[in-house]
C-alpha cells in the first residue's frame, strides 16, 4: 500500500507508529456505528500532539487528499464513516484531562478523552459535566462537540452546545485558533455554535473546556405505566405544562418493555402498553416537592401504575432497563437501525401512530425508546441483513419515518447528525437557497472541501437525483392527500 | 407583495445599486456596536406573536414584535425567557434583543439568548430567505446557522422569525444582600454556584453582595438560611434596575465598559469604578482609562472588553479578534453578505 505518494509522505514525514496502512490495521477503522455502511481509507493516522497532527493536515492539503477525523467511532450517522480516497484521522492520542478549574467550574480536556471520564474526574470536587448520551462509556467528547451530542438529562440541562465553553480547533490548512473564551462568551460572532454540530466539515477539535455543574444532591426516578401511547404521550406534556422541567422524562413502548424484561428485571410493569421514566433532581426538599407533583399529574393523566425510586439502588435499577435497550434488542433481532427524529410534542401520539402503520406496512418490528421530554423518537427498526433486500427496507421505513417528522414541523435529527445516513433527508428539510448558504459557510473555514466531504451537506446535485420533495414548514405539496 | 418580499427585493436592490443598509428595530439598541452607517431598514413594523404553545415551551415571534408584549404573553402562562434580556426602553424589539445578544443577570445559571434561540427565519444579504432550526428543542440537521445569528449584530442576515424555547416562571424568588469585600463576594458566588444552591443572580455593588434564589418555596427558604443576609421585599426592583442600567452606578457619561471574564477571576484592579455582576463573569467599569491599557489587563485574566456605552465608537467597540479568526470572519460574512449590504462596519471595521 505504501506505494501510494501521501501515505509515502506521511510515513516520512510522521513517526511510523502514527501512521497505519495495512489493511489488517485499517480494518477496525472502517465503520462507525452505522455498521451498515463499511469503507476502507488509504490511511490512518493517530497524531500524538498538534503538531503531528497540523502536519498531517497540511501535507493532506498539498496532496488534495480528503481527511476524516474520527474519535471513537460510535456515531450513528455514518459522520466518521471513512472515505476510500482519504485518510482518517484519529484523535485517540488526545487522551487527557488539562485541567480541572475547581473555582470558575471548567475543565479543559483533549478530545479524545471519554465523555464519562470528565465527570469521574470532576466527581471529588462535587461536579460534573452534564450530557450524557447513552454511549458516554466510550464516545469522545470530541465527538460529542461535532455531533452536538445530547443525552437523558439534555431536558433540563441542555446539550453539548449548552454546555462548553471554548474549543481549540485545526482549519484543513493548518491554521490552529481558539473559538470561545475562559469567560462565558466571546467577542464576534459565535463560532462556538456553528463548530458544535458541524460533523467534523468545518475543524479538527483539538481541545475542549466544557461546563462543570454542581451534582445535584439527590435525584428520584418516577416510574409509571400507561395503557396506551397517547395517554403517555399527553401526560408528557402535562407534566411540561404544569410547570416543572424533570431532569429526563423518557418512555418505553410495549415492544421495549417487553424486550427489557427479557433481558434484565429492571421491575417494569410487563402488562402497560407504555412507561415513563421521570428524574427529578435537585435539593432533596425541592425534589420531594416534585415527586408529589408529578405523581398527581400522572395519576390525573391515567396512570395505571406508579413506582418511585425510594433508594439510589432503585433509581438505577428502573434506568437500567433505559440503558439496556439497545443490547436487548441486540438479542431480539440481528440487525437494528436506529432512527432519531424530533417533532413537537403535541404530535408525539399522532407520529407513533404512523410509525406503527409503517412498521406493519413494511413488515419490520419497531420499537421505541426515547427522549419523550424533547420529543426526540428514536425508533428502532428490528431488521436481517443477511436477508435479501431487508436492509434496504430498513432505511426505505427510516426514511419515511423521518419525512413524517418534518411535515409536522420537525427535523430528520435530534441528536445523531446527518453524517451519510440521512444526506437524502437533508434535500427535504432544506431548500436550495438554504444548501446553498450551508455550502458557503464550509467554504469559509475549508474552501478546498477536503474535511468530511460528502457528509453532513448534499449537493444540490445529489438532491436532484434524490428527486426529493421539499416540505415547507410542515406544508407538503397536495395538503388534500391522507398521508398519515 | 409580502412583508418578506418587500425585505427581499429591498437587499437585492442594495446589493444591486453598492448602496449599505441599516437594519433597525425601534433602535433602543443604536448605541451598541460601532457607529451604524447606510440606509435605514427598519424591521418594527414586522411583527407579531405567531405561535405560542405553552406546553411545548416553544414560542414563535416576528423580528418587530416588542420585548415586552412577548414577556407579557409569556407570563400570563406563568412562563419566561430564562435570559432575562435587558429592554434599554419599553419598544425594545425581540428582533434587536436577539442580534445584539444580551442576556440579563440570570444568564450563568439559566444560560444566555443564543443557548433559548430553536430556530431562525432570515434574509442573508443576496437576498435569500432561508430557514435554519425550527422549533424542536433538538435540531442538528445542518450548521447550527440560528445560533451563528444571535449576537451577530445584523451583519449576516436580517431576522425575521425567531422561535425560543420559554421555561416556567420559579415558583418563588428571594432576594438577600450580605456586606462584605469584592474579593469575598467573588469567592462566595463561585463557591456558591459550585454547589447545588438555586441561585440565579449575583451581584457586588456598593459594598454589599446581593443575590437571588428561585425554586419552590421550602427549597429556597431552606437556602436562604443556610447562605443567611438582610432580604429584600418581594416586589424589589433590585434586579429590574440591574438589568436596564438604571442603577445609580450606570448614570452619568463616562464610558461605560463591559468585562467579560472567568467569574472567579479576583478583583481586577483599573481605574474607575465597577460594579460586578453574573457572580463575577461580567463585570461593569466605569473608565477613561485608554482602551489598548484596559484590554491588555482584561486579556491577561482570560476575558475580554467591550466599550458598552458612549467613548469614541468609530474604534474599535469590541475586543479585536485574533488575526486568524478576524480572517475567518470576513470570510462569514461574505459567505452571508457578498456585497457587503448589512450593518457594514457595526461589529469590526471591514465586517
Ligand atoms: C449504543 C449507543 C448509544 C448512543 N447514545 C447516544 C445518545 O444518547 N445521545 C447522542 O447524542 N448520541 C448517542 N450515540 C451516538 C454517538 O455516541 C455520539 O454521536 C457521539 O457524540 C459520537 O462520538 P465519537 O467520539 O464516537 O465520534 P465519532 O463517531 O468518531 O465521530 C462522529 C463525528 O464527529 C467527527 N469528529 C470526531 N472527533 C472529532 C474531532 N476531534 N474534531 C472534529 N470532528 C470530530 C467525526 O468526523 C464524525 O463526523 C450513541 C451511540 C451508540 C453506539
Amino acid at each position: 500500500m505504501a506505494d501510494k505518494p501521501i501515505i509515502a509522505v506521511l510515513l516520512e514525514r510522521l513517526p511510523e507508529r502514527c501512521v497505519l496502512h495495512d489493511a489488517e490495521d485499517l480494518r477496525p477503522y472502517e465503520c462507525d456505528g452505522l455498521s451498515a455502511y463499511r469503507s476502507m481509507p488509504l490511511a490512518v493516522v493517530i497524531p500524538e500532539n498538534v503538531e503531528q497532527a497540523r502536519l498531517a493536515l497540511q501535507l493532506c492539503a498539498q496532496h488534495a487528499v480528503p481527511v476524516v477525523a474520527r474519535g471513537a467511532g460510535t456515531g450513528l450517522s455514518g459522520g466518521a464513516l471513512p472515505l476510500a480516497d482519504g485518510i482518517s484521522l484519529s484523535m485517540a492520542r488526545f487522551n487527557r484531562i488539562l485541567d480541572i478549574d475547581v473555582a470558575n467550574r471548567v475543565a479543559r480536556v483533549q478530545p479524545g478523552v471519554t465523555n464519562l471520564s470528565i465527570s469521574t474526574a470532576a466527581e471529588p470536587h462535587g461536579l460534573y459535566y452534564a450530557p450524557d448520551p447513552s454511549s458516554q462509556i466510550a464516545c469522545s467528547i470530541g465527538g460529542n462537540v461535532a455531533e452536538n451530542a445530547g443525552g437523558v438529562h439534555c431536558l433540563k440541562y441542555g446539550l453539548t452546545t449548552h454546555n462548553i465553553q471554548a474549543l481549540e480547533i485545526l482549519t484543513m490548512d493548518g491554521e490552529h485558533m481558539t473559538i470561545g473564551s475562559a469567560a462565558l462568551d466571546a467577542p464576534g460572532f459565535d463560532l462556538l455554535a456553528l463548530l458544535t454540530g458541524s460533523e467534523g466539515l468545518l475543524g479538527v477539535i483539538t481541545e475542549v473546556t466544557v461546563k462543570l455543574l454542581p451534582r445535584p444532591e439527590t435525584a428520584q426516578v418516577v416510574l409509571a405505566a400507561f395503557a396506551s401511547v397517547d395517554a403517555a404521550g399527553a401526560a408528557v406534556t402535562a407534566v411540561i405544562a404544569s410547570g416543572i422541567i424533570p431532569a429526563g422524562l423518557e418512555l418505553l413502548d410495549r415492544p421495549a418493555i417487553h424486550a427489557v424484561e427479557q433481558f434484565i428485571d429492571a421491575g417494569y410493569p410487563a402488562d402497560a402498553t407504555a412507561i415513563l421514566l421521570c428524574e427529578l433532581d435537585g435539593s432533596s426538599v425541592d425534589v420531594g416537592v416534585q415527586i408529589e407533583h408529578v405523581n398527581r399529574v400522572f395519576r390525573d393523566a391515567g396512570a395505571t401504575e406508579l413506582k418511585v425510586s425510594q433508594n439510589e439502588a432503585e433509581r438505577q435499577r428502573f434506568w437500567a432497563g433505559r440503558k439496556s435497550a439497545f443490547p436487548a434488542m441486540g438479542r431480539l433481532s440481528p440487525d437494528y437501525y436506529c432512527m432519531d427524529g424530533t417533532i413537537p410534542r403535541k404530535h408525539l401520539a399522532r407520529v407513533l401512530n404512523r410509525i406503527e402503520t409503517l412498521s406493519d406496512e413494511y413488515g419490520l418490528p419497531i420499537c421505541n425508546v426515547f427522549h419523550a421530554g424533547d420529543g426526540n423518537l428514536h425508533p428502532l427498526i428490528l431488521y436481517d441483513a443477511n436477508r435479501p433486500g431487508e436492509l434496504e427496507r430498513a432505511e426505505e421505513l427510516g426514511g419515511l419515518i423521518l419525512e413524517t417528522c418534518v411535515a409536522v414541523g420537525g427535523t430528520i435529527t435530534g441528536e445523531h447528525g446527518v453524517g451519510m445516513e440521512k444526506i437524502n433527508q437533508m434535500c427535504v428539510q432544506f431548500n436550495t437557497a438554504e444548501l446553498e448558504q450551508f455550502h458557503r459557510v464550509k467554504d469559509a473555514f475549508d474552501p478546498a472541501g477536503l474535511l468530511n466531504p460528502g457528509k453532513a451537506i448534499p449537493t444540490l446535485h445529489r438532491c436532484a437525483e434524490f428527486g426529493a420533495m421539499h416540505v415547507h414548514e410542515g406544508q407538503l405539496p397536495h395538503p388534500e392527500l391522507e398521508r398519515f | 407583495m409580502d412583508e418578506i418580499q418587500d425585505f427581499q427585493q429591498k437587499v437585492r436592490d442594495a446589493a444591486a445599486s453598492g448602496t449599505t443598509l441599516s437594519i433597525r428595530g425601534n433602535a433602543t439598541r443604536a448605541f451598541i456596536g460601532r457607529a451604524a452607517t447606510g440606509e435605514p431598514l427598519s424591521v418594527a413594523g414586522y411583527r407579531g406573536i405567531i405561535d405560542y404553545s405553552p406546553s411545548e415551551l416553544v414560542i414563535s415571534v416576528r423580528a418587530g414584535t416588542r420585548l415586552a408584549d412577548v414577556e407579557d404573553a409569556l407570563a400570563r402562562e406563568n412562563q419566561m425567557l430564562a435570559f432575562e434580556p435587558p429592554a434599554f426602553g419599553p419598544t425594545a424589539t425581540l428582533g434587536g434583543t436577539v442580534a445584539a445578544g444580551l442576556s440579563g443577570p440570570r444568564r450563568p445559571w439559566s444560560g444566555a439568548v443564543r443557548d433559548f434561540v430553536l430556530g431562525i427565519n432570515c434574509i442573508n444579504g443576496q437576498g435569500d430567505y432561508l430557514r435554519f432550526g425550527g422549533q424542536v428543542m433538538k435540531n442538528v440537521a445542518g450548521y447550527d446557522l440560528s445560533r451563528t445569528l444571535t449576537g451577530s449584530l445584523g451583519t449576516l442576515a436580517i431576522l425575521l422569525d425567531i422561535h425560543l424555547k420559554v421555561l416556567p416562571r420559579p415558583e418563588t424568588e428571594l432576594t438577600l444582600r450580605q456586606a462584605c469585600s469584592e474579593a469575598d463576594a467573588i469567592e462566595r458566588c463561585n463557591r456558591w454556584s459550585g454547589r447545588p444552591v438555586p441561585l440565579t443572580a449575583a451581584c457586588y455593588s456598593d459594598d454589599h453582595l446581593v443575590v437571588r434564589l428561585s425554586g419552590t418555596e421550602r427549597g429556597v427558604e431552606d437556602a436562604a438560611g443556610k447562605l443567611g443576609g438582610e432580604r429584600f421585599p418581594a416586589d424589589t426592583p433590585f434586579w429590574q434596575e440591574l438589568k436596564e442600567h438604571t442603577l445609580p452606578f450606570f448614570s452619568g457619561d463616562r464610558p461605560l465598559w463591559r468585562l467579560s471574564l472567568p467569574p472567579a477571576t479576583a478583583p481586577l484592579v483599573l481605574g474607575g469604578t465597577q460594579l460586578v455582576d453574573w457572580g463575577g463573569a461580567q463585570r461593569w467599569l466605569r473608565s477613561e482609562l485608554p482602551a489598548d491599557r484596559l484590554r491588555d489587563s482584561v486579556a491577561a485574566a482570560g476575558g475580554h472588553a467591550t466599550l458598552f456605552r458612549g467613548g469614541d465608537r468609530s474604534a474599535d467597540v469590541f475586543h479585536p479578534l485574533a488575526p486568524a479568526v478576524l480572517a475567518l470572519h470576513r470570510r462569514l460574512k461574505s459567505a452571508f453578505d457578498p456585497h457587503a449590504v448589512l450593518n457594514p462596519g457595526r461589529m469590526y471595521a471591514g465586517l
